[in-house]
């Protein structure tokens, strides 16, 4: 992802930015110009709730080149409270304990370098509400 | 003087065990143990660093003062690992959470004592009028060379601290620092480790500066060591602090609540604070608390606070120290922690 591009996405990338219509209510995430629900083109800024629920989820095992360290690794579809439905990559835990119905927070996470001299991407990941196990041993 | 109107900590969910290390190198578990008074450290995952951890604590801090993040006009984060070299982690802590644009920003660094530094600095800013509000964070992803005795306490985690004038929950009563040029520990440009001098971090570095800044703000406040409930010392192993303590007139029953190193490892910028955040986790109104941290190279920052009638109810906004400690967590391997810490090398 070119730097530019990573830049006009912050403010939904780390504070979670969305719009909401003020013709219909319906939240948006991202933001767009066109509510796709009933076409207003009025919105007003809202932050989406830091948790919520996994859709659908699936395990990559062969990964992209810049996630090589991070695989195998759970990409979610979690919804929040708003019924905002947002892509994520789901971290602590192992990856084939992710579940639909499974709750999750969503917390601030570097998303990715930009190989070894670009800069650092950060977003958010969701993460088990119970995470992990606590087990000793392995 | 102005005070802590918020404060938040965080800690990774992964851990190792000092016997994991130890059975890596072929040493003693229970020398280290014993030793260093260490039984398992926090580890950063592959996506946490200093910013991710300071940006976890800024939102909880910002939680319990109930601020709006735009009246914030100051936030400095103290940290020796900064994911830049060239780009301050203070830029994207302040957008995540939604402080600035018109906002002073700076990163500090001293070793281990540039968390209580952005403390200082930001407490000072608030108590001047020329902010309303103002944040310090201290925050460490340390690292430790393979097979070095660092391997065993380097960990993850930091605390962030809100400072205003108006909903006090902590009044700070009194500060000190302590420095001089002393090279017990450093690490070059380039390099990728920190190097130590062995026993020459002790007796002329971190016993003489911990103990001169705590025997300088206990004269300078008037205060005995029996006026506290709580200290904390900065903890680069279970067993420094202790030994501090014990000389300056402190009880093992003040120092207990804060001495998290011995399931948390040293955070570095991020240990006193988060011992610190500890305390507040449980202190009762009227509480007296002593903090002491050091940084390497060589300096002491002291602070004397004391809880006021808010902090019971407004510490619930935010999650404890012991429930990031004793909550859920992942035991990994040697070779999963070497992978996490990126002592792994791949072939692009
Ligand atoms: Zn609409």
């Amino acid at each position: 992802m070119p730097s530019p591009r990573y830049w006009r996405e912050i403010p939904g990338r780390y504070r979670l930015e969305a719009g909401r219509c003020h013709g219909c209510g319906k939240v948006v995430y991202p933001t767009r110009r066109i509510c796709p629900a009933c076409r207003g083109a009025e919105f007003e800024p809202v932050l989406l709730s830091r948790r919520g629920r996994v859709v659908t989820s699936t395990v990559l095992r062969v990964s992209p080149d810049d996630f090589v360290m991070e695989s195998p690794y759970a990409m979610a579809i979690v919804e929040t409270p708003e019924r905002v439905r947002l892509m994520v990559q789901v971290t602590d835990c192992e990856p084939s304990t992710v579940q639909p119905g499974m709750e999750v927070t969503l917390e601030f996470r570097l998303i990715r370098k930009e190989g070894q001299s670009g800069i650092l991407c950060y977003g958010h990941k969701a993460v088990p509400v119970v995470a992990a196990d606590t087990a000793r041993s392995r | 003087m102005s005070g802590i109107v918020g404060y938040g900590a965080y800690i990774p969910r992964n851990r190792i065990t000092s016997e994991e290390i130890a059975r890596q190198w072929g040493k003693d578990p229970r020398s280290i143990q014993r030793g260093l008074l260490l039984e398992e450290k926090s580890v950063p995952g592959i996506d946490e660093d200093t910013i991710t951890i300071s940006v976890a604590a800024g939102r909880d801090a910002l939680a319990r003062a109930d601020v709006d993040p735009q009246r914030v006009g100051a936030l400095y984060i103290g940290s020796e690992s900064h994911p830049y070299a060239v780009k301050p982690s203070g830029t994207v802590v302040a957008e995540a959470l939604g402080i600035g644009p018109e906002v002073h920003v700076a990163d500090f660094e001293f070793a281990c004592k540039a968390g209580t530094e952005a403390m200082f600095v930001a407490l000072s800013l608030v108590d001047s009028g020329r902010v309303e509000y103002a944040m310090g964070i201290g925050a460490d992803t340390s690292q430790g060379a393979p097979n070095d005795a660092l391997e065993f306490s380097a960990s993850g985690g930091g605390a962030a601290y809100l400072f205003g004038r108006d909903r006090v929950l902590v009044d700070v009563l009194e500060t000190y620092s302590f420095t001089t040029d002393t090279p017990d520990f450093w690490r070059r440009e380039g390099q990728f480790y920190p190097r130590h001098g062995g026993r020459f971090t002790g007796e002329p570095a971190y016993f003489k500066h911990v103990e001169a800044a705590a025997r300088g703000i206990l004269a300078r406040s008037g205060l005995k060591p029996e006026d506290f409930r709580f200290a904390v010392f900065h903890m680069p192993n279970g067993k420094f602090p202790l030994a501090a303590g014990k000389a300056l007139g402190f009880t093992n029953e003040q120092m207990k609540t804060g001495r998290v190193v011995t399931t948390m490892g040293n955070t570095y910028s991020g240990s006193s604070p988060t011992g610190l955040a500890a305390i507040l986790d449980v202190a009762e109104p009227g509480d007296r608390i002593l903090i002491t941290s050091f940084g390497s190279g060589a300096g002491s920052d002291a602070f004397v606070l004391q809880a006021t009638d808010l902090l019971p109810s407004r510490r619930e906004l935010g999650a404890t120290v012991r429930s990031m400690l004793d909550g859920p967590r992942r035991y990994l391997t040697y070779g999963e922690y070497a992978k996490y810490r990126e002592k792994i090398i791949l072939n692009h």
